[in-house]
């Protein structure tokens, strides 16, 4: 009897654990109401103004190179 | 390296990654949560850091082998360019750190030698700007450079692994590649340290090209 209580206690505990390793919080509610995409938004502006900003200084080194 | 077709891929694969590094699944993991994407971000930078030292250490062996003035430029400029980075890589690995790590600089061997490696190539410019004759400096920065970059590979990989470290892939703890990096990241990872490689070597290709007009702007003087 004792042997199957600390049995069943085992499962409950180990029960209890797997419930916990479950929930790992991510940004789903950020990605359900469709938020995530503001960021995408302003970082790849950030980026592609920073190559346009590159583009330009390299054009204009070559031309002065000429 | 005039020729734009590698500028435009550099562009394509870090755009991809900033896209696809914020939208893409990334596995679940306690304490990271979401901030696992940092490694499409800060981990880029340290390779861009790398190999532009790499391509300075080269152009030093090389001004030695020649005496070629224009290698000793492009030694310096891509010091000039890897410190850039390597401050990028500092600082966003310690905001990364305030929130995972509890600190932004918990007394870690991979952070301190991190920032030792840096102070190692402040001084290579420290040490530059301290030289008045041309050739002379040039020599001298190019022999320092050549100690300079193994102590740095030492510093960066060999010495936080001998002890424990917090970072991954460091002192008895895994890296990202050996579990954690599962196949999704890695299609996002790889794009991104060939893309930042690839725009670091540009910004130095650009510093190199100014360098050249300024130096040839000063010879007419």
């Amino acid at each position: 009897m004792k042997k199957l209580i600390s049995l069943f206690s085992f499962f409950i505990i180990s029960m209890g654990v797997f419930a916990q390793e479950g929930k790992i919080e991510m940004a789903d509610e950020l990605r359900s109401s469709g938020k995530i995409y503001v960021v995408v938004a302003v970082m790849t502006l950030l980026f592609l103004s920073f190559i346009v900003y590159l583009f330009t200084i390299d054009k204009r080194l070559k031309k002065i190179e000429k | 390296m005039y020729k734009n077709w590698w500028k435009i891929l550099a562009s394509i694969l870090v755009l991809y990654t900033v896209i696809g590094g914020l939208l893409i699944q990334v596995p679940e993991l306690p304490i990271l949560h979401e901030s696992i994407r940092n490694l499409y971000f800060h981990v880029p930078m340290w390779f861009a850091m790398i190999v532009v030292y790499l391509v300075s250490v080269i152009y030093s062996i090389r001004y030695l082998n020649s005496g070629n003035e224009n290698h000793d430029l492009i030694a310096v400029e891509s010091v000039n360019t890897g410190i850039v980075f390597g401050f990028i890589g500092l600082t966003s690995g310690m905001i990364w750190a305030n929130y995972t790590w509890g600190s932004p600089w918990p007394n870690d061997p991979k952070l301190n030698s991190a920032a030792i490696s840096t102070l190692m190539y402040l001084a290579y410019i420290v040490l530059r700007s301290s030289i008045e004759e041309e050739q002379k400096r040039a020599k001298i920065s190019a022999i320092y450079n050549i100690f300079a970059f193994p102590a740095m590979v030492v510093l960066l990989f060999i010495l936080p692994r001998l002890t424990d470290s917090l970072h991954p892939g460091n002192g008895g703890n895994p890296g990202f590649g050996t579990y954690d990096l599962d196949r999704n990241m890695r299609f996002v990872f790889y794009p991104a340290v060939l893309g930042w490689i690839l725009i670091s070597v540009w910004i130095m290709t650009i510093r190199y090209r100014i360098r050249l007009i300024e130096n040839k702007q000063n010879q007419i003087d």
